[in-house]
């Protein structure tokens, strides 16, 4: 278990702000946000590599804020693998080993370095030297080295970025049979939002050197606390409105571009802010029966490929986001009048 | 891949290279300098070639040579011991005034050295700063081997210094973050990572200094003229005597490094 109070650092041109974190034992979290935003930074503070200005941080109920990181039992994998170039393979997964374990004698090292080796697939790779091999090699080498000293923490500085998209498929099922194997609790840095939603128990938000917001994925995908997060996570769809009244949880809100929409709320009352995700929204010719609360109609103005979805803009101040199939079927053109439909519990309402 | 470069004219070939070819064409009035003083050297002394023998045989020649290496050598290993710890901080750490001790570092690269042999002397004379506590314990500097070593230090220290800060600077700061994290104290990150991989930078500066410590003649003279050195006893005999009568050492004293400096590179190359 990881805890960061009220962490503050100044690099001068750059500072972490007032960072809060809880992080459970045997959690894989998430630390998601724009380049930029002070991650690496944060991470390596965790680490020990820094020492912060305020604030303090607790590693299995024990304050090592200022615990040099060799005492610290974290691993720490970064996005370009760092494995010592003069070191192969083999010896690069002993580094660790022989510092830890004192009394362990060589041959209790190698053999862990090879069950390591072998429980990953690269004991093929063993009198290599790191220059000579793939990325996604070298990753797994620099999770092995990693895991090789039993951390109970392990934290990874966009892991999977440098890699093509195949390895990085591969080698996210291998982070998560880390977890699974080793129960150790996983701390990852990444801007890609996939990644985060595939492989995340809790992610937290960080913007410009704060964190934003924390959550499971469904809360931060869905549920973003204000604008600047929704348009983060891809929210397009963003309405002022007001809450004209509220029965049994289900606010109506009167929106600025005309027309009311239902929410699963409790607003009872006032300026609010209501965020729809432009996939949510299904298209149709005219309205129909369903049980969906939300029908509006509204004229195309504009329609756009994005590989294979089509994004639909609408005079209604809706996008929605739907397949180049259901696009064709429908025979959409500019200009053409639809009917959007989409539940009241697609629809997440802040305070506006 | 020949194939297709046999496909090639002479004409394209040289088009491809154009840049190439016009840096050797430049490069090569820098080398000619070098080659033709030092061949005409090299071929004056071959029409004396018993003058040679005779200044290889010669116990004070070889003497002052053997002076000049080993004291260069003496030099480079004391600049390594304090110069490669000075060159890691300067590397990894910022703080205010770094500039006025680098600046300092380099100072030598500046003044001419008969300057700096005059400062030294004034320090480390009898009645000099250092020169009189140490007189008192029983340890002469001046004219004596510990003042040749003094020399060439001074003058030869920028070199390893800056190069071994190249050096360690090229070595990724995340390299050393991943191995503390791994258990490892500072001591053992600097001894198994840092160092042996800023290594043939270092080794490239030792070189360096070694040479230059070997081949500095201004301060020396004026610290130590004694015990004799080659430079000072190559400039003794060609004032007393003449080019025909500094020649052989100089030649002497060119192969006997040349030799070792190639091996060095050699072994440089190697490591890498």
């Amino acid at each position: 278990m990881i805890e960061v109070r009220d962490l503050y650092k100044d690099w001068k041109e750059f500072a972490l702000n007032d960072i809060n974190l809880e992080i459970e034992k045997g959690e894989y979290f998430v630390i998601l946000g724009p380049t930029g935003a002070g991650k690496t930074l944060l991470l390596e503070t965790i680490a020990g590599f820094y020492i912060p200005d305020r604030g303090e941080v607790w590693i299995e109920g024990d304050d090592v804020t200022i615990l040099p990181p060799e005492r610290r039992r974290v691993g720490f994998i970064y996005q370009d693998y760092s494995l010592f170039p003069h070191l192969n393979v083999e010896q690069n997964i002993e580094f660790g080993l022989k510092s830890r374990k004192k009394s362990a004698s060589q041959d209790t090292n190698r053999k862990r370095v090879k069950e390591i080796m072998d429980w990953l697939s690269i004991s093929h790779l063993a009198n290599r030297y790191p220059a000579t091999l793939s990325g996604g090699e070298q990753q797994k080498v620099a999770i092995a080295r990693a895991i090789a000293i039993e951390p109970s923490i392990l934290l990874l500085d966009e892991p999977l970025s440098a890699l093509d998209r195949r390895t990085k498929d591969y080698l996210r099922e291998e982070l998560k049979r880390v977890k699974e194997e080793f129960g150790i609790t996983m701390v990852h840095v990444t801007h890609d939002q996939t990644e985060a939603l595939v492989l995340a128990d809790r992610i937290a938000v960080m913007m410009k050197g704060r964190i934003m917001q924390v959550g499971t994925p469904h809360e931060i995908f869905n549920k973003p606390l204000n604008e600047e997060l929704a348009d983060f996570v891809g929210i397009e769809n963003v309405l002022c409105g007001v809450v004209r009244n509220n029965v049994n949880g289900i606010a109506e809100i009167e929106v600025g571009t005309g027309g009311t929409i239902f929410a699963v709320s409790e607003y009872p009352g006032g300026a609010v802010k209501v965020f729809i995700r432009p996939e949510d929204i299904i298209l149709s010719e005219s309205r129909g029966v369903s049980s969906a609360r939300n029908e509006m109609m509204g004229g195309i103005t504009e329609l756009h490929d994005i590989g294979p979805l089509t994004r639909v803009k609408m005079d209604i101040g809706l996008i929605a986001l739907i397949t180049k199939q259901s696009r064709e079927s429908l025979g959409l053109r500019n200009g053409d009048e639809v009917c959007a439909t989409f539940k009241a519990t697609s629809v997440h309402v802040v305070s506006g | 891949m020949r194939v297709q470069e046999a496909r090639m004219g002479m004409k394209e070939k040289l088009k491809r290279e154009k840049l190439f070819i016009l840096s050797l064409f430049l490069g090569f009035f820098l080398v000619l300098l070098v080659f033709i003083t030092l061949g005409n050297l090299f071929y004056k002394q071959a029409e004396d070639f018993s003058g040679l023998i005779a200044a290889a045989t010669d116990l004070v020649v070889l003497k002052s040579i053997g002076i000049s290496i080993s004291m260069a050598l003496v030099s480079t290993l004391i600049a390594f011991f304090f110069g490669v710890p000075l060159a890691y901080f300067l590397a990894r750490k910022d703080f205010m005034g770094k500039s006025i001790i680098e600046g300092i570092v380099d100072v030598p690269l500046m003044i001419p050295h008969v300057v700096a042999g005059i400062a030294l002397y004034g320090v480390f004379m009898r009645y000099g700063m250092i020169g009189a506590p140490l007189r008192k314990l029983g340890i002469v500097i001046t004219d004596a081997y510990p003042g040749i070593v003094i020399a060439m230090l001074f003058m030869s220290l920028p070199y390893l210094v800056d190069t071994a800060r190249e050096g360690f600077k090229k070595v990724d700061p995340r390299l050393e973050n991943v191995a503390r994290s791994l258990g490892a104290s500072h001591w053992r990150t600097f001894r198994e990572i840092t160092f042996p991989l800023a290594f043939p930078s270092i080794l490239s500066g030792a070189i360096l200094s070694w040479g230059r410590a070997i081949s500095e003649f201004s301060a020396v003279l004026i610290l130590a003229y004694h015990p004799i050195s080659a430079p000072i006893l190559i400039y003794e005999k060609f004032t007393s005597f003449g080019l025909a009568a500094s020649r052989p050492i100089s030649v002497l004293l060119i192969s006997i490094c040349l030799v070792i400096f190639i091996a060095l590179r050699v072994l440089q190359r190697r490591s890498k």
